[in-house]
């Protein structure tokens, strides 16, 4: 049993299964996000964790205690919202020491825990500024710090950075990380954001339609992803039709041209597939050990510093591959003929 | 052209205005012959029913802002929380009070309440300060929970009511800590209004026989010339007073200015 647990939780409004049969065991001390499109019940989710909503049928407990009934105010979980959701009336400190003056601590540890968390969060000296004198970032920073004094069991964060800018939100994102692995603290984060959840997560659980379609570490979700969905949400992805030979084998044919994929497919003799290949599996030109070729066009090139990404015509479809920049090696230019080669064994096999 | 009308309709609304209010001041300082005077506020204050209807009324007044405050806060916050559909119907019910008479009111405070009836409140004099406290508040509602239901829009209640819950806080706390803090402002600026609505109040204290600084007005009215318009201007004083609190209460607020 893990140290989070959520069994079967179903939920649904009016006539709304917004979450469906969802599972999922988080260990002590992990770092998981729920990932998904908007509107696919992450949020419900978090809010059956939190309190907020109750779920329909099925159970949540935490370090083995059945938390299912419980209020939200006594569950000791700590929450962080996307609206920072700092209490305007209070002072920085004040809004720290909230949940701490609510359990009864008594004034010094009190008052040496808020010290102590604005420490954590690198804004010692900010302790008598309310919060409309803080930016986002900074406002987001003593939300967490709000949440983290009372030490609560599970730390929970519905998209805490979309609001702020592109910057803050990556520096906030590892600081958050950072600080979540030195207190060790069992945490769930949700966001939309596929580059987010991966850079800082342990595992990712990726939701369509209020069903986890697939939970696994990053990179596993990444390379191997279960369902159409989750290689589409995840990354980005070149799909390219292919009609199957031989199912056995693994023979397939791209715009006429044969190639092994060297795993079984499961799927009849002149059915279609779909071939996901990530962008950094193409190369442009021939490679060693990309044994499959085919011919291309460029059709659009994206300079992004260290990578450059083109778009290349290929058998009726535009495909991305990423090249890392040499400056020796100026990019192709639009429209010229070239080819693009891939190993067979880098194709993620689609369903249809 | 448009200006110069404008202009024109201005200063002819602050002449309506003003010219009633500088004529019953300026006679208000006639009483000596030939000569301005005071001696008509003078007598209004060396009369002890001034004193003693005005600090009935401003204690009434207490009460109906603290049941005011108790009544309102929590069904704002409730009703914004859970209820938002309920909303128009709670408006409604809150204007009703201002499409009432207040004698209808008092008439059905006297039926329902009178010594023969289940709750004989008209019984003792405590029994009518009561009763004459929800009339107050009754009228004074359509302003209070109007105040409010503002102040309680400018924060998120439903986000701050969450993040109170996870951090432990039960319904009390979040009420005491963070929405009312959070309204006072809007708060203060209705207990203001109840506040010169109360001490101009005549119907209901008169007819539920309290000695209100409303009906010492009237009875002074009715017998003296030269103190009923005294009474007035202090009794605009009053209000101006509580105008002029709503804005040094608004503009001194710390972490309110923010919002503006
Ligand atoms: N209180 C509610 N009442 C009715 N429907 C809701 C409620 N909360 C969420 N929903 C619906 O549930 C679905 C999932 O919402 P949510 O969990 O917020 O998604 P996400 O956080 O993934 O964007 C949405 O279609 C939303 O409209
Ligand atoms: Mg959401």
């Amino acid at each position: 049993m893990a140290f989070l647990d959520l069994t079967n939780l179903e939920k649904i409004f009016g006539t709304n299964r917004v979450v469906k049969d969802f599972s999922l065991g988080i260990e002590k001390g992990e770092f998981v996000s729920l990932l998904g499109p908007s509107g696919c019940g992450k949020t419900t989710v978090l809010r059956m964790v939190a309190g907020f909503e109750m779920p329909t049928s099925g159970g949540i407990s935490i370090d083995g205690q059945d938390v299912t009934d419980q209020r939200a105010n006594q569950r000791n979980i700590g929450m962080m919202f996307q609206a920072y959701a700092l209490f305007p009336n209070m002072t920085v400190a004040d809004n720290v020491a909230f949940g701490l003056k609510v359990k009864g601590v008594p004034r010094a540890e009190r008052e040496a825990r808020v010290k102590e968390m604005l420490e954590l969060i690198g804004l010692p000296e900010l302790g008598t500024r309310f919060p409309f004198q803080l930016s986002g970032g900074q406002q987001q920073r003593v939300a967490l710090a709000r949440a983290l004094a009372p030490r609560p069991r599970v730390l929970l964060l519905d998209e805490p950075l979309s609001a702020l800018d592109a910057k803050v939100r990556v520096s906030l994102r590892n600081e958050i990380r950072d600080i979540q692995r030195e207190l060790g603290i069992t945490t769930i984060f949700v966001t939309h954001d596929q580059e987010e959840a991966m850079s800082i997560s342990d595992r990712i659980v990726v939701m369509n339609g209020g069903i986890a379609e697939q939970v696994g570490a990053p990179f596993e979700i990444y390379n191997n992803p279960n369902t159409r969905f989750v290689a589409g949400f995840v990354g980005t992805l070149n799909m390219l039709t292919a009609k199957v030979e031989d199912a056995a084998t693994g023979t397939v044919t791209v715009d006429g041209q044969p190639l092994r994929l060297g795993k079984p497919v499961t799927a009849a003799k002149g059915a279609t597939v779909t071939l996901a290949l990530r962008p950094e599996a193409i190369r442009l030109g021939r490679a060693e050990g990309r044994e499959v070729v085919l011919p291309a066009t460029v059709a659009e090139v994206n300079f992004l510093g260290s990578v450059i990404r083109i778009k290349a015509r290929v058998a009726g479809t535009v495909v991305a591959l990423d090249t890392f920049n040499r400056p020796d090696q100026p990019p192709p230019p639009l429209g010229s003929p070239t080819e693009i080669s891939f190993a067979a064994a880098d194709a993620i096999v689609l369903p249809d | 052209m448009k200006r110069l009308v404008a202009w024109a309709v201005l200063l002819l609304g602050c002449l309506y205005f003003l010219l009633p209010l500088i004529g019953m001041t300026e006679f208000s300082l006639k009483m000596r012959r030939g000569e301005y005077s005071f001696d008509a506020y003078a007598r209004v204050f060396e009369d002890p029913r001034f004193w003693e209807t005005f600090s009935y009324s401003l204690t009434l007044a207490a009460a109906t802002i603290v049941f005011g405050v108790l009544l309102v806060v929590p069904t704002a916050y409730w009703v914004r929380l859970k209820l938002p559909q309920a909303r128009p119907i709670i408006e409604f019910i809150t204007l009703l009070p201002l499409v009432i008479p207040a004698i209808v009111i008092v008439f059905g405070y006297i039926r329902l309440y009178n010594t023969s009836s289940f709750l004989p409140l008209t019984g003792s004099a405590l029994g009518t300060d009561i009763l004459l406290t929800m009339g107050y508040a009754t009228l004074a509602l359509p302003y209070m929970y109007r105040a409010v239901d503002t102040g309680l829009r400018t924060i998120d209640v439903a986000t701050l009511t969450e993040a109170a819950q996870s951090l432990g806080a039960g319904w009390f706390t979040i009420l005491a800590r963070i929405i009312l803090p959070n309204v006072l402002v809007a708060v203060l600026s209705g207990a203001f209004l109840t506040l010169a609505i109360v001490i101009g109040e005549f119907t209901m204290a008169a007819l539920l026989n309290r000695p209100a600084f409303g009906p010492f007005m009237q009875l002074l009215g009715a017998n003296r010339a030269y103190e009923p318009p005294a009474l007035a201007v202090i009794a605009f004083a009053i209000t101006w007073g509580c105008m002029g609190l709503i804005q040094l209460v608004t503009r001194f607020s710390k972490h309110e200015r923010a919002k503006a």
